[in-house]
């Protein structure tokens, strides 16, 4: 199985929410999304972004958009004006999880067009 | 019964700080039957209503009034309505500016609408008394802990005083703390004649506004494939096609930059996306994982079937306090060994600062090297090489706000007193500024009473 970026099979849009983030990773396409909605489960997003996020992972799925949503609890250094960090919105959280090397089967890759 | 089957509604402004490009260029190339502009943030209400504490004419978004004052004939010319949250914590004042202006360019006649009611600060003790507990939704602690430092409180109001306004005859409607996606669900309750029980056309409206209420960033702004973004100087504002049953396109200006196929449309609708099943608002719970989306030609996106359900019995109020203060400093170290004098750099600030008997807690300060990983601290890909040269930025944070401006004072002496290569100090000492901690909460709705008041000029 190739090992891939993340964003080979799907884009994302980050941004604040309350003390946390939330992150939307939109997979590229049908088999893509079958593939993630397996194996991109909270627990990976939660330790590939460990070094950011101090709180647990939420994901909930949109089957419609391709769509999983995870919720990032404490990813932004204090919610509010509070944080010192520079992405205190966690505007950059979406590229981070994009970031991620993952095995995807090649007739996953096959079927979804690249970037 | 519908006043037309089809309606052109276009956000201008994601935030109060967006281009003022936006609305201008929104009436002036292509059809548009509704302007909206959203302008508050959760810290911009707690900023206004202390300019307004100041100044009882203040407290409202000034740069509305300037950009009205840009568009007004061409708004009066080609018959487009407006609605904005520009009123902040004072849409009468934000009224009487916008008269000024109409006034100022000869216009008679014509009508701006207030939506009052959402702010609740003056009253909050005489709720408290009369049960309201207003306690924090994240963390479940009473109100009472932050009371006395209570800088704002405002309720996220329903669409419908909106369409009552636009009904009255307004052309302008001005509103605080209306919600975001209510800016455009209001003109489509006007114009369509779309009920309080109708909730999947309530939501329909709900997604559609959601949709947009951030400008450009559904029409190839902030895309993760940003290379095959055209164009993006010139980007279209987006804009809601929508029609009497609750269906609805997304598109934007002919011509304009950007692009809106099904791929931008949905990193919008992922944005600041808790639950998908249940987008709480006011006026319906919508759920964004109940409709279709699919491609209709270029640069349009049709969105249909969705559906919703009945909203609660409380709305959100938004409600700001202070927490403290914040001071953050920047550096540029070049190179070479770039990172590793940025380190030696921040340990001599924490190390003199102690010196003079000032120290932080962990949780207190804050040191990032911009340009070697800070933003995806923690995610190695590939490790670039080391950077030529950094930025060392430096904050603290705490109660004590003597405390926070004597780290201002360390930061700067490294160009003289630290390792060779420092610069990049321009702005001076960093100085405290204020904390502003939000608290979100819920009222039982039937203590919340809006006012809608139309005037002519």
């Amino acid at each position: 199985m190739p090992l891939v970026l993340l964003v080979r099979i799907a884009t994302a849009r980050s941004g604040d929410k309350g003390a946390g983030s939330n992150v939307g990773v939109i997979a590229r396409s049908d088999a893509a999304f079958a593939f993630l909605k397996e194996h991109l489960d909270a627990g990976r997003v939660r330790s590939h972004m460990a070094g950011i996020n101090s709180g647990g992972v939420k994901r909930y799925e949109a089957d419609n958009l391709r769509l999983l949503n995870f919720v990032l609890e404490d990813s932004l250094g204090g919610g509010g004006s509070a944080s010192l960090r520079t992405d205190a919105q966690g505007k950059t959280h979406g590229l981070a999880v994009l970031r991620m090397e993952i095995d995807v089967p090649q007739s996953v890759i096959d079927r979804t067009p690249a970037p | 019964m519908p006043r037309r089957d089809k309606v052109l509604v276009g956000n201008g402004q994601g935030f109060w700080g967006d281009s003022i490009l936006g609305p201008v260029r929104l009436v002036r190339e292509g059809p548009l039957d509704y302007l909206t502009l959203d302008y508050l943030a959760e810290v911009t209400m707690s900023i206004l209503q202390k300019l307004r504490s100041r100044n009882p004419e203040a407290g409202y978004a000034t740069d509305f009034v300037e950009m009205i004052d840009r568009v007004l004939p061409d708004l009066v010319k080609r018959d487009i309505k407006v609605v904005a949250n520009a009123g902040g914590v004072n849409p009468r004042a934000c009224m009487q500016s916008v008269m000024k202006v109409i006034r100022k360019h000869g216009f008679q006649g014509i009508g701006v609408g207030i939506v009052e009611g959402d702010d609740i600060l003056p009253r909050l003790d005489e709720l408290i008394a009369e049960g309201e507990e207003f306690c924090n939704m994240d963390t479940g602690e009473p109100l009472a802990r932050v009371r006395d430092r209570v800088t704002s409180a405002n309720v996220y109001l329903s669409a419908f005083p909106i369409a009552e306004a636009l009904d009255r005859g307004a052309q302008i409607v001005i509103t605080g703390r209306s919600t975001d996606p209510g800016l455009v669900l209001g003109p489509l309750i006007h114009e369509f004649g779309w009920q309080r029980g109708d909730h999947d056309l309530l939501a329909a409206g709900t997604v559609a506004g959601h949709i947009v209420e951030c400008g450009a960033q559904c029409t190839g702004g902030n895309l993760t494939d940003w290379r095959r973004v055209p164009d993006m100087a010139r980007i279209g504002y987006p804009i809601v096609e929508a029609r009497a049953d609750g269906s609805f396109a997304i598109t934007k200006h002919e011509g304009t930059g950007g692009i809106v196929d099904e791929n931008a449309v949905a990193h919008q609708l992922a944005y600041e996306m808790g639950d998908p099943r249940a987008y709480l608002g006011p006026d319906v719970s919508a759920d964004f994982t109940s409709f279709r989306m699919e491609a209709d030609g270029r640069d349009r996106v049709r969105i249909l079937g969705v559906r919703g359900r009945p909203p609660t019995d409380t709305y959100k109020v938004s409600i700001s306090h202070e927490d403290g203060w914040k001071a953050t400093g920047q550096l540029t170290i070049s190179g070479p060994d770039a990172l590793e004098k940025a380190r030696l750099c921040a340990d001599i600030v924490w190390k003199r600062l102690a010196m003079d008997g000032c120290e932080y807690a962990p949780e207190e300060k804050l040191v990032e090297f911009l340009g070697a990983n800070v933003c995806h601290a923690g995610i190695v890909v590939r490790e670039a090489g080391a950077p030529s040269e950094v930025v060392l930025r430096m904050g603290v944070k705490g109660s004590d706000r003597e405390k926070v401006d004597r780290f201002g004072m360390e930061l700067v002496p490294l160009v003289t007193s630290g390792p060779p290569g420092v610069t990049g100090f321009a702005g001076g000492r960093p100085k405290a500024t204020e904390i502003i901690g939000f608290w979100p909460a819920l009222v039982r709705k039937e203590k919340i009473s809006t006012r809608v008041e139309v005037v002519r000029s």
